[in-house]
């Protein structure tokens, strides 16, 4: 069967967006093919800086033929519904319809229409025009002369030239006829924008991917990364050193050439007094280079590698000497911003904090500082942290903001601040915590485990949230602009992963408290309503992490939903042990029991138009089992009680199944609905302590199943 | 090029290096115009690029445009930043399908050898918050330094572009040090001769550069440029009113340049108050916004004049 080869030729493709253009354009191609009936047997695709490249394998030569049925009016119908049928459907008399028979409304006609399958070719020349002018680039643009009129095509940069053939392996294919604005489909492309520009005549996949490697493209760009990780590692061994890798600069540099030359440059040793971190960044986003360490100490050395896109002439002597030009005025900067900062102690730079507005309803940096610095004092003896040296870390925390590096490399917000703290000779957890407190900074980040860390951490993820939820700015669909649900979900995972016992409607108080002390010309929006609204946006975002982690969303809905539960370790403890009990025979049958229960109550709650509550009278029950079941209850809810008291939920649960026996055999024997009404009264009043005892561990009502 | 003095070739001097690029595009067929009489943040407030970068008719400059960035001053002390340089601007439009094939080989007209050296079209989306202008195209590299930007406008002034007009913008002094060899910008050769006739950047500029520091961002009267940005911005709005005519059922604008002086007179004095730090972030949006309102009425006016609209 024959295969399709499209290339699309144009100016410098970002490298960023090459990786997901590779994706839409397969995509795209290959839904539109089964649309079409033609169905394929592979599909690849490519990018390079400046061609987008793709081929089908085994399309079927023409689309299948198309039967269809189509029915008509009534037999002896009105004239204009028999002529509306007859054109609808392409037949030239109504003596060409079959009739059917229906034994209800008569007999119908029947127009069977055949549709045959075009031929390929002509199928994917329509399509591909349609797929160009509507690919989804993040960003696209006009150029040229034909941009003056309104309709003229989007492209990522220009587009210069488009490859499409198709047919079959042993013959010369065709070339797909189209074009879009101007641009003829056809069978030339060109090789390596200065190693070999000139035209080259293309007839399908596998003499176009060999042809381009001869002109010095290499089109498959995991073979360009494949190259330069492997020529940048060997270069590095060669010299005893190791190449730091960096997949997200890999990707990139291997989108920002065709023809990857790696080579190795050096800059003087003067530099390496600046942290590892701040030399990485400066080669790595402003020159896209990697750096190099010495295994045996893992500091880097003075080494870089560069990854050009020419074999030079004079073998990349003035490359690599351009190179190191570049980098040694960037480390110079780098050196001096660093030396810079050093000779401002870090509280020397907070009071710029109250210029600095953090939001408007919210006050200042300054503000927000003082803030997150009494919380965490607050937090500090719940989490074990030395209260003093948390007072400390919430205070220089945010300092290494007004840093020249930072300023410079914002990634290196934290890290900077540690190394500032270790030098003007900081206790090292208080100088940990400005690195740490940023963390977790999404679900693949640590947490961090120095209660330091974690009482300044917390404290400034709660003032956030807090500060946030009191302007009214809450996240709503896919608009989070301060990221709050990372925030929360920080705060999960620092108390879970840490099993802290921070109680966070109390927590949300003091914190609220702080926001009326610093900020209170900003009014905080219903200040009592705000703890247990924030607490349910936790019970979400616990429900996402739960879900995340294959855990049942509805068993966190059933512990929220039991009120007062804002202690996030004990719930997710509660979570888990009802997720195993519910998985027990014991567990299944006393959800159902009191599920049935629970509806018996509804129906009859309203119908009554009241509720049941209260205790059950020992005197009107007449049956044994309702006294076993009475019995059970009393036992189990001391029990349950007692292990909750203990926080033994999987002990809970246990004696949870000892009211199994009793609920099943009470359905069993037992009519709720007696004729007499006290008795009837009494029975639902015995089934609402079911519901009562159970919830105990958790709100049975809220579990699906 | 062969019978070129060797005191004007441009790895030699400054000056040359400025003639070979003026006559690279001179013979693309660019009209050389000098640099506007104004001050300016960038080449691109020419009214040679924003201005006629608008409308259906063709237009291919390149000129020179000393560029002030007040902020960017540094008293002369660091080797390659300062409150004024050159820019090197070219503009075409339509932007020709071969515009960048002609950008490569006017790097070969300056002495940069594209089998010698590794040069990059790198991602970066351009825009300018002042002007109201966007336009999409790249950093372009040299053995991994940064000596043009490469824009195709898409929007200018609030206006879309119909056609997309090509622009390219040269760092000149930069580019000069590295086809020279020179680390310090105050070291290039200005005018390619050695010894006691040689002159350098620094015996041009340096003492400029020290002063306007010292002007820039401790001594300029921030009184008279709060009242110069008003009376700009007053300027440029009275004129654009005043310009409008009706003509046989169209508008036309019959002042459009002179009004946009005062728009590049406001953004200038802006940047300079701005490097006071005189204007805190808050105030500093609505000043850009301000700047922009006008260069986006400018914009108006201008398609609605003779040079700016179709035929």
């Amino acid at each position: 069967m024959p295969d399709l080869l499209l290339e699309l030729f144009s100016e410098e493709i970002p490298a960023r967006m090459q990786a997901k253009a590779v994706d839409d354009l397969r995509r795209m191609v290959t839904e539109k093919l089964v649309a079409e009936g033609l169905v394929y047997e592979g599909v690849k695709a490519f990018a390079t800086p400046r061609r987008l490249a793709l081929t089908v394998h085994g399309i079927p030569g023409r689309q299948p033929d198309l039967k269809e049925e189509r029915r008509g009016p009534r037999v002896g119908g009105a004239e204009p519904a028999i002529q509306g049928f007859l054109k609808a459907t392409g037949l030239s008399s109504i003596s060409e319809a079959k009739i059917q028979t229906d034994p209800k409304k008569g007999d119908f006609y029947i127009a069977l229409i055949e549709k045959p399958g075009r031929p390929a070719i002509d199928v994917i020349a329509e399509m591909l025009p349609v797929i160009i002018r509507t690919f989804p680039w993040p960003k696209s643009m006009r150029w040229g002369a034909r941009s003056a009129k309104s309709g003229s095509l989007s492209w990522v940069r220009p587009l210069h030239a488009i490859t499409a053939t198709f047919g079959l392996e042993t013959e010369d294919p065709d070339i797909v006829n189209f074009s879009v604005d101007g641009i003829e489909a056809g069978q030339t492309t060109y090789g390596h924008r200065f190693m070999a520009p000139a035209a080259i005549s293309v007839r399908r996949f596998e003499d176009y991917e060999a042809k381009l490697k001869a002109a010095k493209v290499i089109l498959d760009p995991q073979a360009r990364k494949d190259i330069i990780l492997e020529d940048a590692k060997q270069l590095a061994f060669a010299q005893g050193l190791e190449l730091v890798e960096d997949q997200v600069l890999l990707d990139e540099v291997s989108g920002l050439v065709e023809w990857p030359v790696v080579m190795m440059g050096s800059f003087e040793k003067e530099y390496l007094a600046i942290p590892d971190e701040v030399i990485r960044a400066t080669i790595r986003n402003n020159q896209k280079c990697f750096v190099v360490k010495d295994p045996k100490t893992g500091k880097l050395t003075n080494k870089f590698v560069l990854t050009a896109n020419l074999e030079a002439t004079d073998g990349g002597k003035t490359i690599v000497a351009g190179n190191e030009r570049v980098i040694r005025p960037r480390l110079s900067d780098a050196k001096f911003f660093y030396e810079t900062d050093l000779k401002t102690k870090l509280e020397d730079r907070l009071p710029k904090f109250e210029q600095i507005v953090f939001h408007e309803k919210l006050g200042t940096q300054a503000e927000r500082i003082k803030r997150i610095e009494a919380l965490a004092a607050e937090i500090a003896p719940l989490v074990g942290a030395d209260v003093e040296k948390t007072k400390r870390a919430a205070h220089l925390a945010k300092a290494d903001l007004l840093t020249e590096v930072v300023g410079e490399f914002p990634e290196l917000q934290g890290l900077m601040g540690k190394y500032y703290a270790l030098a003007q000779g900081e206790d090292a957890s208080v100088a940990a915590a400005s690195e740490e407190h940023w963390k977790p900074q999404g679900p693949a980040d640590r947490v961090p485990t120095d209660p330091v860390s974690v009482a300044v951490a917390l404290a400034d993820k709660l003032d956030t949230l807090v500060g946030f939820w009191a302007i009214d700015e809450k996240p709503t669909g896919s608009k989070d602009p301060y990221a709050l649900r990372r925030a929360a979900l920080g705060v999960i995972r620092l108390i879970v992963e840490n099993t802290l016992r921070l109680p966070i409607v109390k927590a949300a108080q003091v914190s609220i408290a702080g926001l009326l002390e610093t900020g209170t010309q900003h009014p905080v929006v219903d200040s009592h309503k705000l703890p247990t609204d924030l607490l349910a946006f936790f019970a979400d975002r616990l429900k996402v992490q739960l879900r995340e982690q294959g855990a049942r969303h509805d068993l966190v809905d059933a512990v929220f939903s039991l009120g007062g539960q804002d202690d996030l370790l004990l719930v997710v403890r509660r979570v888990e042990a009802l997720g195993k009990f519910l998985e027990t025979d014991d567990g299944k049958n006393l959800l159902a029991g009191t599920k049935r229960a629970n509806n018996i109550l509804g129906i009859e709650e309203k119908k009554d138009k009241r509720s049941f509550d209260g205790a059950p009278d020992a005197e009107l029950y007449k049956l044994d089992e309702e006294k076993a079941l009475a019995k059970a209850i009393d036992q189990v809810k001391s029990e349950a009680s007692a292990a909750v008291a203990k926080e033994d939920f999987a002990a809970a649960m246990s004696a949870m199944a000892k009211l199994r026996p009793a609920v099943d055999a009470f359905f069993d024997k037992v009519k709720v609905n007696d004729d007499d009404a006290a008795v009837r009264e009494n029975r639902l009043k015995l089934l609402n302590e079911i519901r009562a005892a159970t919830r105990a561990v958790a709100d049975f009502s809220k579990i699906e199943g | 090029m062969d019978a070129l003095p060797d005191h004007m070739r441009p790895e030699r001097s400054f000056q040359g290096f400025i003639l070979a690029l003026q006559r690279f595009w001179a013979e693309q067929g660019c009209v050389i115009l000098q640099p506007y009489d104004m001050e300016m943040g960038a080449g691109t407030f020419h009214p040679a690029t924003t201005l006629r970068a608008l409308g259906p008719k063709p237009w291919n400059a390149a000129y020179v445009q000393p560029s002030r960035r007040p902020k960017d001053g540094r008293y002369g002390e660091n080797p390659n930043r300062m409150q004024h340089y050159y820019q090197f601007q070219v503009i075409m439009k339509p932007s020709p399908p071969n515009l960048q094939d002609l950008y490569l080989k006017s790097l070969a007209a300056i002495g940069i050898d594209a089998s010698v050296h590794d040069i990059r079209f790198v991602e970066d989306d351009w825009e300018s918050p002042t002007l109201g202008a966007w336009g999409l195209g790249w950093e372009c590299w040299c053995d991994g330094m940064e000596v043009s930007q490469f824009t195709y406008f898409q929007q200018v002034a609030g206006v879309e572009c119909a056609p997309v007009a090509g622009e390219l913008t040269y760092g000149l002094e930069r580019l000069a040090m590295y086809v020279q060899g020179v680390d310090r910008v105050y070291d290039l050769n200005f005018n390619g001769r050695e010894g006691a006739d040689k002159v350098t950047y620094g015996d041009v500029f340096l003492q400029a550069e020290q002063e306007y520091s010292r002007h820039n961002f401790e001594y300029a009267d921030t009184t008279m440029l709060f009242e110069q940005f008003r009376m700009a911005e007053e300027a440029c709005k009275k004129y654009l009113a005043a310009g409008w005519r009706e003509r046989s059922n169209a508008k036309e604008h019959l002042m459009a340049l002179p009004a946009y002086d005062q728009c590049i007179k406001a953004s200038h004095v802006f940047n300079l108050l701005d490097a006071r730090g005189v204007i805190s972030v808050t105030e500093r949006q609505s000043y850009i916004g301000r700047v922009r309102d006008l260069a986006k009425a400018c914009g108006e006016a201008w398609i609605h004049t003779e040079t700016g609209r179709a035929a």
